[in-house]
């Protein structure tokens, strides 16, 4: 337990740090949204009704940008193939890594969220939908990401790859995050069916993508 | 000859050269009676008239589509489980031939959703997944494509289909459920529960037509990528010795 | 046999599906092809797999 604990120290002061990227994601979820009344118009009525589906595209998009980090910084300097010698399994040393990722890049994100909210008009209720969703969602899209990072590591390609590969698996989540947003402003079904499946992603999330996670870098390192 | 003997890559070659004229000739025949039966003996559909006729291709390469992903799936765990080097190969071609289908059976679904649906695409569920099942195969593909080690990409590219093999039923559902919240309620249903005995049995020739249709392709595409990695081997050998020699 | 008044949907159908599964073929016999020819010519030059090579 306290390697995993020092390894999440470790993550995140370093994405903290100058050069981290872990304000890039941030930037980018702020960039995207003001970008989007350009394309659509600023009429006010039409961005509260697909203003939680924004944020959540954006958000989407934004946890993609940064997941390249993830693996590829340590695979360069060596300190993955540390990570894979050490005691810890590497199930857990990579759940520990996505789990420091996630509260450097994904928790920005969902506290951001409802700042963003109020540009695209969205009132209270709206913005505590899209935050609880994005809290309960974003994990989810850092583990199924940590399992494209590996693939890239293990592949030794990174970029663009990696988001071609994560994106169609992350449309479960997306579907379920932005009903149960909208659920909650326009229904008509209550909010908690899809809220909870969207809970259930997240949990198979963690489990499926530590484990696949490892296996490919298992096997790009042989 | 004992089944243990068909993971022997040359012997596994033997049996394909003579099984591969036979099963030429079933797919030509199965199919041509099939078209036969689909274009000549099958009645019009009293509701669709003769689009129905694009049925008969439509749902059995939508089978195919996700038939192909079952077996890059099993052949997925052939290369993790036993790291079999024909289990590497068969999922390699697999992926090409799985996405063809797949495309087909969107190409196909949209031109019969013109005429039915007055469009050409529609955010069916079905059509949906089928879209999102070709997204993931194209990726497959570009995985085997971007490595240059052949048993690199293989393991790969095995953890990816079964990623996915895990994500698919959850794409589906969600995906199903996400159609029945958007659902206009005018869009006319394909296909469904109850299809007429008279269109059931050219539909039931079409599908063994283009199963042995994918069975075909596939041993032919194994056939030469065997060849290939044999080919790769002696390449490397060649260069070998010749940087032996020079020094 | 009349097709009604969408033919060309239903003739277009199947002209897809018939050009994918030839461009299919197409591919995997010229793929086969390329590799027989190819290794053909490096067994001329004499190198071969070790199994096949004869007893020196």
């Amino acid at each position: 337990m306290r390697a995993l604990a020092a390894l999440i120290a470790r993550d995140m002061r370093f994405a903290l740090r100058v050069g981290g990227g872990a304000l890039v994601a941030l930037l980018f979820f702020l960039t995207v949204v003001t970008l989007t009344p350009f394309a659509l118009g600023p009429d006010l009525a039409l961005l509260a009704r697909i203003g939680p589906a924004i944020l959540w595209l954006g958000a989407l998009l934004s946890s993609l940008l940064a997941l390249d980090r993830l693996l590829s910084v340590d695979h360069d300097d060596g300190s993955l193939d540390l990570i894979l010698m050490a005691e810890t399994p590497l199930e857990l040393a990579l759940a520990a890594k996505a789990i420091a990722h996630w509260l450097t890049t994904g928790l920005p994100l969902v506290v951001a969220a409802p700042v963003l909210g109020l540009f695209l008009n969205l009132d209270f209720s709206a913005s505590a939908a899209v935050l609880l969703t994005l809290l309960a969602g974003t994990p989810a899209l850092t583990f199924i990401g940590l399992i494209g990072a590996a693939l890239t590591v293990a592949l030794r390609r990174g970029g663009l790859l990696l988001s071609v590969l994560v994106l169609p698996l992350t449309i479960p989540v997306l579907i379920f995050g932005v009903a149960a947003s909208n659920a909650a402003i326009v229904g008509p079904m209550p909010f908690g069916a899809p809220f909870t499946i969207l809970c259930a992603l997240t949990l198979i999330s963690f489990v499926v993508g530590p484990f696949a996670a490892a296996a490919a870098i298992k096997s790009g390192l042989e | 000859m004992p089944l243990i003997d068909l993971a022997n890559p040359t012997r596994f070659l033997r049996l394909v050269e003579r099984l591969l004229p036979w099963l030429a000739g079933a797919v030509t025949l199965v199919i041509a009676i099939g078209i036969y039966q689909a274009f000549f003996v099958a009645p019009d559909d009293y509701q669709q008239g003769a689009t129905v006729k694009i049925m008969f291709i439509h749902v059995p390469s939508a089978w195919l589509s996700m038939f192909g992903w079952a077996v890059m799936s099993i052949a997925a765990l052939g290369t993790l489980v036993w790291r079999h080097p024909l289990a590497d190969v068969t999922a390699k071609v697999a992926a090409p031939i799985g996405a063809a289908f797949t495309f087909i059976c969107l190409a196909t679904g949209s031109l019969w959703g013109r005429p039915m649906w007055g469009t050409y695409w529609v955010w069916d569920a079905r059509l949906t997944s089928v879209l999102v099942l070709f997204l993931m195969y194209l990726g497959v593909i570009l995985v085997w494509r971007t490595v240059e080690d052949p048993s690199r990409a293989a393991r790969a590219a095995a953890i990816l289909t079964l990623v996915g093999a895990i994500n698919l039923p959850i794409i589906k559902f969600s995906v199903d459920w996400w159609n029945t919240l958007h659902q206009p309620a005018s869009v006319f249903r394909i296909s469904g529960p109850s299809i007429h005995p008279a269109l059931l049995f050219p539909l039931a020739i079409m599908a063994i037509g283009f199963v042995l249709l994918y069975v075909t392709l596939l041993l032919a595409a194994i056939r030469t990528e065997i060849l290939r990695r044999r080919l790769r081997i002696l390449q490397l050998m060649q260069a070998e010795s010749a940087t032996s020699s020079r020094s | 046999m009349s097709l009604g008044p969408h033919a060309a949907f239903i003739v277009a159908a199947y002209a897809v599906a018939a050009l994918v599964v030839t461009v299919l073929v197409a591919w995997i016999v010229a793929d086969y092809r390329i590799q027989k020819q190819r290794l053909a010519n490096l067994e001329a030059h004499g190198i071969t797999r070790r199994s096949t090579r004869p007893e020196r």
